[in-house]
């Protein structure tokens, strides 16, 4: 009767007012059978932090479009940290260069995931990053 | 696991969430940390609120929260969700219309998916409103899917209900009021600036005229615009005052008794539904059974007089 459900949190960080594409996402992982809970726009990256530990969620998926991803999703990543929910899958999506892609990927964000993307690619992201971190805290 | 329930004790709210999380999840140990933390619930208010969806619950739910914050009590929302049936998964939203929240982390909002529990809640409400009780919220709030059919599920789960109508909500109302006239403890009456409201409310109050309750205790109507935060303070004065009443009456205690049989009975259909159809092979054999074209009613009684027999021995 023990169930592991994958929980998702997808976040809109900042002040951009787009939320079709985290919409799509958060629908998308829903259908793979993950609890997705959705922030609403307009969201700090303290509110973001509180909520994941609220809801004591694996992943934070975070979507942005105004250009401001390199003040807020550092901010994030350290903010997480310093709660002691490092072990959280950090990932995102939008519209961010390659060279920020590169220097997000030493700050805690492996993968992005921008234009042309699947949802599979997403989903099977976020199940095979979730499944690897829970087996190493078994051990 | 022991770790955990000592964070928990000294404040630690990533800690109440993963005991959240590993009651969800029915975790080996939940139920030994939940009796754990037994002897400090009871000291917490649990409201339920319920409802047809798009009546304004979580609007209404989010004006409380900032209420109770103004008063100075620490506040936690359980707001659930429905699980896809198909897929398992579960979209959960109502965090985009709790606005207080975002600054204020005395505010914690769980939300939580059904996963396949019929009546509204989720299997580990009661389990995740103890948790949030001993951690020390004052009050706490518990915000059904929407009406279902098992409205019951509410009523046993929270301390006072209310039941958040619309105008204009027009047959769907209708249709529920049987099933809200016994669990409703306060109706809201929200979007009350729509010009049909002040029917909803003769409507409600004829409705109270016709249906006896189990007790003296006769619901109030209360008219709000929860987006504007109107009438929140005079939902807040009536629970206050359902609160009292029913304490005065003994009523409270004997509902959270019905509470906590509901939770025993429960616990042991769990165990004994994994016990007899995981762990046993009663599982394969009613589909042998079946194959053989024997009836369903004939499978049953045998494999309950296997069970009636056996507990004859044990005890």
């Amino acid at each position: 009767m023990t169930s592991e459900k994958i929980r998702v949190l997808v976040a809109k960080p900042g002040l951009d007012g787009h939320d079709r594409g985290a919409k799509v996402v958060a629908s998308a992982l829903r259908d793979r059978g993950m609890e997705v809970i959705y922030t609403g726009l307009h969201q700090t990256p303290e509110s973001i932090v509180e909520a994941a530990i609220q809801e004591d969620v694996d992943a934070v998926g975070l979507s942005i479009l105004s250009g401001a991803h390199m003040t807020l999703f550092p901010k994030i990543a350290e903010l997480l940290r310093s709660r002691g929910a490092e072990n959280v899958v950090l990932t995102g999506g939008g519209i961010i260069p390659k060279e920020d892609v590169e220097s997000l990927r030493t700050l805690g964000f492996a993968r992005l995931f921008g234009p042309g993307s699947t949802t599979d690619e997403i989903a099977e992201y976020i199940e095979s990053e979730v499944g690897r971190r829970r087996a190493a805290a078994n051990h | 696991m022991d770790s955990l329930v000592e964070r928990f004790r000294s404040g630690d709210r990533r800690a109440l969430a993963r005991l959240i999380t590993r009651a969800e999840n029915r975790s080996p140990g939940f139920a030994e940390t939940l009796d754990a933390i037994y002897g400090s619930t009871g000291r917490g208010f649990r409201i339920g609120v319920t409802g047809p969806p798009g009546a304004g619950k979580s609007t209404i739910v989010d004006g409380l929260a900032a209420a109770f914050r103004a008063a100075g009590d620490s506040v936690a929302v359980l707001a659930i969700d429905p699980t896809s049936p198909f897929t398992g998964g579960a979209l959960l939203g109502d965090r985009i219309r709790m606005r207080c929240t975002e600054d204020d982390s005395n505010i914690f909002v769980r939300s939580m998916a059904t996963r396949g529990s019929l009546g509204g809640l989720a299997r580990a409400t009661v389990d995740a409103a103890d948790l949030l009780d001993a951690f020390g919220y004052k009050q706490i709030m518990i915000e059904t899917v929407g009406v279902g059919q098992a409205e019951h599920d509410v009523m046993t789960a929270s301390d006072v209900v209310l039941v958040i109508l619309y105008p204009g909500g027009g047959d769907s109302v209708q249709a529920m009021k049987a099933g809200l006239m016994e669990i409703a403890d306060i109706f809201v009456v929200n979007k009350s600036d729509h010009p049909a409201a002040d029917r909803l409310v003769d409507d409600i109050e004829q409705m109270l005229e016709l249906r006896a309750r189990r007790d003296a205790w006769r619901p109030p109507v209360v008219q709000c615009v929860a987006t504007e935060r109107r009438g929140i303070a005079e939902l807040v004065l009536r629970i206050e005052n359902y609160k009292s009443a029913r304490e005065a009456a003994g009523d409270l205690a004997a509902r959270r008794r019905e509470r906590r049989e509901a939770q025993v009975r429960r616990a042991i259909e769990e165990e004994l539904a994994l016990l007899l159809f995981e762990k046993s092979g009663f599982q394969d054999y009613i589909t042998r059974e079946l194959d053989r074209r024997r009836p369903p009613y004939a499978i049953a009684a045998e494999v309950v007089n296997l069970i009636k027999n056996s507990l004859k021995h044990a005890i």
